[in-house]
């Protein structure tokens, strides 16, 4: 029987530095707008993550606040993002990274 | 009746714990938000379209009443007794720094309103976003240059950065606009996801993400291993290098300064990049100044790539706003060199840079925004040729502001360089300032290719062509070189302001607040 092991504060870090890199990784691979877009949300939550693990750690209530600051900011970049890209995609419908390339150079 | 109530509420047993603020150190800021959603407000209200060029009016009058009301804290911080303060929980810092700053990314306000005006007017796009968008994000430029705590910092940088999304994909009728706008977007939301990383790093190595208390943990205790605080600089300098434009952050910079409406460009180029620096001076110069011999090798090489990138790759373009979008590169590596010193001289030359640059690029970018045609077409160096028949004062104008990006003397471009490569020696690094002279003179080709184009003679100058020049953006054209040539002849003013606007960390003691508890603030 394999003995589970005591998850501790670390687990978090790593598996939000993976989750990061997850969403890192996407952006730069995928070429679809809105899931390069989904894919810088996935590192916002990666950073919340982290905040939290590290505010359980130092025993220290302000890593906490920052959470919902960054909520606020993410949720405003997605007001933003979303209609930037919905003018372009209504411009030219099924636009992937690789069709932008008008500006070059 | 309304002061005796008052009476009242003041004598009140029970005091209202809440943030102390001294509104006065925020003015700047408030203004510029207040003004913004009022802008908005009438906008919406006002049944009739308002005379053209009002809300182009009311931008440069608030950001004017901006300036005015950062007098008075420029006066007080740098009065000996009262000095620079910090407020809101010591997570907004008034200092010498913050209050520079603030001019010199208002000054950028008023300049690219300015250019704005007559653009927008040509393009059919008038109306009030614009300038909203642009005064809000200059709020955000502020809140960055006094921030003292990395969230605050972040906030701003994200009200500073959104805001700029949308103009640089405000011009809904052009695909260049939407495509600098995606690519503007997607990549500044990444690097600010890494920004932000860093901060949870360093938040998690010292325990605080003030950066008083992050300095003074720092140089208190020895980290064991100091792995998460190095990794999460190294984080925050990526974030940084993407807002300022530095190599090998850099590549959106031409594909948006190409893409993008010009006057917006003008906003980006100089207010943008001033608060990103602001920003960058204050982490690094001042919160880790104990792990100096950390990072200045690594900014080492990021202004050696980013000077390269700038100058190099600028010869080879033929579209002038390309050119210009290289060109500040390259001086985002100048800045660099000035930041590398780390010392005050090196603070005191990047402030320097900024502000002469700030009028520079605005400049620049206000006759590129001239000369392009109805769809903000018209910006290849082709369309440049004969505009010294055209436009004889545009293009003497505009060939005095590339002269002074160059670095030639009797401009505040040759003192800016100047200032960077003395601070560079002065801290041991001759190197770094012998390249940036290479550099220098390799991207003064590109400044007289354009001067070339534009004063050439031969067959290849088309047919004339009438440009009207709009009376905003003639005035801010007035202003831009004004400052710069005035500069360029008495730099001492500039310089000594530059050298009074020492950035400094001081806890969160605020003399001119009340302490909720009735305790008088310690020392």
């Amino acid at each position: 029987m394999i003995a589970i092991a005591q998850v501790t504060p670390v687990w978090y870090l790593v598996l939000a530095s993976v989750v990061f890199a997850i969403g890192a990784v996407g952006l730069l691979v995928r070429r679809n707008p809105l899931v390069m877009f989904m894919c810088v949300e996935l590192m916002l939550n990666a950073v919340t993550l982290t905040f939290v693990t590290f505010s359980r750690m130092l025993n220290d209530v302000n890593g906490q606040t920052v959470v919902v600051f960054v909520l606020v900011v993410a949720a405003a970049e997605v007001v933003v993002g979303l209609g930037i890209i919905v003018a372009l995609l209504r411009k030219q419908p099924s636009a992937t990274a690789d069709d932008l390339t008008v500006l070059k150079g | 009746m309304l002061a005796s109530l008052w009476q009242q509420l003041s004598d009140s047993p029970v005091p209202i714990d809440s943030v102390d603020l001294a509104w006065a150190g925020l003015a700047p800021v408030m203004i510029l938000i207040g003004g913004a959603l009022l802008i908005l407000a009438v906008d919406s209200l006002v049944p009739r379209r308002l005379r053209p060029g009002s809300y182009a009016l009311a931008t440069v009058l608030l950001a004017a009443g901006a300036m005015v009301a950062a007098v008075p804290l420029w006066q007080r911080v740098q009065d000996a007794e009262r000095g620079p303060f910090a407020t809101a929980a010591g997570a907004i810092m008034v200092d010498g720094f913050s209050v520079f700053a603030t001019f010199v990314i208002l000054s950028a306000v008023i300049l690219a309103a300015l250019s704005f005006d007559g653009w927008l007017r040509r393009e059919e796009m008038d109306g009030a976003e614009p300038y909203v968008l642009m005064l809000l994000s200059a709020s955000g430029g502020v809140m960055m240059a006094s921030a003292n705590d990395l969230i605050v910092m972040f906030l701003g940088l994200e009200i500073l950065s959104i805001a700029v999304y949308v103009l640089a994909a405000m011009h809904l009728r052009k695909i260049t606009s939407q495509e600098a706008g995606v690519k503007y977007f997607v990549l500044g939301a990444f690097s600010s996801a890494f920004f932000l990383y860093g901060i949870a790093l360093i938040y998690g190595g010292t325990g605080s993400t003030n950066l008083v208390r992050i300095a003074t943990y720092l140089s208190a205790t020895v980290l064991g291993d100091s792995g998460l605080v190095l990794a999460g600089l190294a984080l925050l300098l990526v974030g940084f290098g993407f807002k300022v434009a530095a190599a090998p952050f850099h590549f959106w910079a031409p594909d948006v300064y190409q893409g993008a409406p010009t006057p917006s460009v003008a906003w980006m180029a100089s207010g943008v990049k001033v608060a990103g620096f602001a920003g960058l001076l204050r982490v690094f110069y001042l919160a880790f100044s104990t792990y100096r011999l950390d990072w200045q090798p690594v900014i080492f090489v990021l202004a050696v790539l980013t000077m390269l990138v700038g100058s190099v790759l600028a010869v080879v373009q033929t579209d002038v706003k390309r050119m210009l979008a290289y060109s500040s590169i390259n001086h985002a590596g100048f800045i660099l060199v000035a930041v590398q010193a780390a010392t005050a001289a090196g603070v005191q030359a990047a402030l320097f840079y900024l502000a002469a640059y700030t009028f520079m690029v605005a400049g620049s970018f206000g006759v590129i925004a001239v000369v392009s045609r109805k769809g903000d077409i018209g910006t290849s160096l082709d369309d440049y040729r004969g505009l010294s028949r055209d436009r004889p004062v545009v293009a003497f104008a505009f060939a005095l502001l590339l002269l002074a990006q160059a670095g030639v003397p009797l401009t505040s471009g040759f003192f800016a360089k100047f200032y960077v490569i003395t601070a560079a020696i002065e801290a041991g690094s001759s190197t770094l300032a012998i390249i940036a002279m290479i550099t220098a003179v390799i991207s003064s080709y590109v400044y007289l290719r354009i001067i070339v184009a534009m004063y050439g003679a031969g067959d290849d100058v088309p047919a004339p062509r009438t440009i009207p020049l709009p009376a905003a953006a003639g005035l801010a054209l007035v202003i831009s070189l004004t400052v710069t040539m005035s500069v360029g002849v008495f730099p001492g003013t500039l310089a000594s302001l530059a050298e009074r606007a020492t950035p400094v960390l001081i806890p969160e003691s605020d003399p001119g607040a009340v302490d909720p508890s009735g305790v008088p603030p310690g020392p």
